[in-house]
């Protein structure tokens, strides 16, 4: 218990950042919907006269800018992204920062089990992601009521979008854990986790500009598309694949952890 | 009994030498040297006792258990100051003393005020507010004061002024009347001297000697020092003679054989000062060393 809180006591203040970030984002792009909304069909017929490919890089092709919740997608996708880049951050440094500034010596030569140190450390970075993620929901819900002037949309919809965002941090958070465990040394978390965020990110428009399905298995901006999930109201099968990733980073990364060696001052 | 029992540990990092085939064991109640030269492998052997590294072969034993099947359990009673000493630095001091102490089962802050009052560690400043030294005395009072059983001690006093390194000692010799048994590894020769029973000598990552202090500076060289005008040094070129050398009439060198024989050769001398003294450690390793 005491590391989960210290662990959790040293991201505080990055949650509360990425929290009120992702709030914001939310409310920028709900503010504008109204307006939008209003010449909602010129916009649509606008976005056909773009080439399909690049509409597709964006995932601009199949949405309906009028619809409460086609205009949320905007907003989802951009959560998306920080969500990403977010959880890689605290995946990649769970245990890396330890080393790179030398506190693992004095944390790994006190009386407990490297299990018990990761988990904890998880535990702590998962409590921080969650909490970023209940910001999500309320902001979520809170923006979309003031701002869809009466327009419907189906909450249901919005439950089955929002409930992907766990997974959508479990992946990143875990996948980065995994990748800083296999490397011998992360000198700086930032370039990893930006990478794994948007070349993810990137995976997944490639994937559509190019039709390319084959691109689309390993990317989870692809398992949890928002317009899928949306003009479908059900999950895409291909989130079992993020499923699956995250169970086998989370067992590598225990695996790995506890053989690895703890270098000293290189 | 042995408290740590060291058997035929090894360890390489991918190809690089740790140590290796390094056996020794230290007794309950010592104070332990491990002496050797940089890169030589003394803190490797530490670090593997705390199971921050594997070993590739062999064991090490503390209290009779594995360190590494039984190490969380261990380290409830060791004690480990590391050379360099890193801490989470947006901390205050206190907050680390404190968190260090919440994963010890025995209640440690009365000891840890007590710590701090004899290193005059603010208690207040930031981890990075803090000089070397005072860092220093932040992984004493932090490996100290759960009054381990067993202390693993790193180049101890490297950063700190020779007050705080007096007090330190003094600190540690206590801590051992106590009844804990202690690991001092330093390339300092004149602090294992002061402070060890026995030493082990460890060079490019074998020990090549375990010894008694006292049988180390008795079964020895001599260092002799003889003065005499016109004193011709051939005269002193016997077997056991060491380093023999002639600066400004004074003729100095270390011997090792019956004391009668260099006795008899010096009175052939009209001398006018003679000294023999027991040579200092760092003068027996140096051939170790070399």
């Amino acid at each position: 218990m005491n590391i989960y809180k210290h662990e959790f006591k040293m991201l505080s203040n990055s949650v509360i950042t990425w929290s009120l970030a992702l709030s914001m984002i939310i409310f920028l792009v709900m503010s504008i919907f109204s307006g939008f909304a209003e010449s909602a069909k010129m916009l649509n017929e606008a976005l056909t006269n773009f080439p399909k490919e690049l509409l597709m890089a964006f995932g601009l092709d199949k949405i309906d800018l009028s619809s409460v919740l086609g205009f949320y997608s905007l907003a989802f996708l951009f959560c998306q992204v920080c969500l990403a880049i977010q959880a890689a951050n605290y995946g990649f440094s769970l245990v890396s920062v330890e080393e790179r500034d030398m506190t693992a010596d004095f944390l790994l030569a006190k009386p407990v089990s490297r299990t018990k140190i990761l988990t904890s450390k998880f535990l702590a970075a998962l409590t921080g992601l969650t909490i970023t993620n209940l910001v999500v929901w309320i902001s979520s819900f809170a923006f979309i009521q003031l701002y869809r002037d009466g327009r419907p949309y189906d909450p249901k919809t919005l439950l089955l979008l929002l409930g992907t965002i766990l997974a959508f941090q479990l992946f990143f958070l875990t996948v980065g854990l995994l990748v800083s465990l296999i490397v011998r040394r992360v000198r700086s978390v930032t370039p990893y986790s930006m990478a794994l965020a948007f070349g993810m990110y990137v995976l997944s428009a490639f994937g559509g500009m190019l039709g390319e399905d084959k691109l689309d298995i390993i990317t989870p901006f692809k398992h949890f598309e928002p317009n899928y999930i949306i003009s479908n109201a059900t999950y895409d099968p291909l989130q079992l694949v993020s499923v699956a990733v995250i169970i086998l980073s989370i067992a590598g990364s225990y695996v790995l952890y506890l053989r690895r060696d703890i270098h000293s001052v290189v | 009994m042995s408290i740590i029992e060291v058997n035929n540990l090894t360890k390489y990092y991918g190809k690089a030498r740790g140590i290796v085939d390094v056996s020794f064991n230290v007794d309950e109640g010592e104070i332990f040297g491990f002496v050797g030269p940089n890169g030589a492998g003394k803190s490797t052997t530490i670090r593997l006792f705390c199971s921050l590294i594997y070993p590739s072969s062999g064991e090490a034993k503390i209290f009779g258990k594995d360190v590494i099947k039984y190490g969380s359990e261990i380290r409830q009673d060791i004690g480990y100051l590391p050379s360099e000493v890193f801490y989470y630095d947006r901390m205050k001091v206190i907050d680390l003393l404190k968190y260090s102490a919440s994963f010890y089962q025995k209640d440690c802050t009365e000891r840890m005020y007590e710590l701090s009052d004899l290193m005059e560690l603010e208690l207040r400043r930031r981890i990075d507010d803090l000089s070397y030294g005072n860092r220093k005395k932040v992984g004493i009072v932090q490996g100290l004061m759960h009054q381990p059983k067993v202390l693993l001690l790193d180049e101890p006093t490297s950063g700190l002024d020779p007050l705080m390194q007096n007090r330190f000692y003094k600190l540690i010799r206590e801590e051992n009347e106590r009844g804990a048994t202690v690991f001092l590894s330093s390339h300092i020769l004149g602090v294992v001297q002061k402070m060890c029973t026995r030493v082990a000598i460890i060079k490019e990552g074998s020990v090549i000697k375990i010894e008694d202090i006292k049988t180390l500076q008795q079964d020895n060289y001599k260092k002799i020092r003889v003065a005499a005008n016109d004193l011709d040094p051939a005269q002193f070129n016997l077997e056991g003679v060491l380093n023999l050398e002639k600066e400004n009439g004074v003729v100095r060198f270390f011997y090792k054989g019956d004391i009668n024989v260099i006795m008899r050769k010096i009175s052939e001398n009209e001398v006018s000062d003679v000294t023999i003294e027991e040579p200092t450690l760092e003068e027996i390793f140096m051939h170790y060393y070399e």
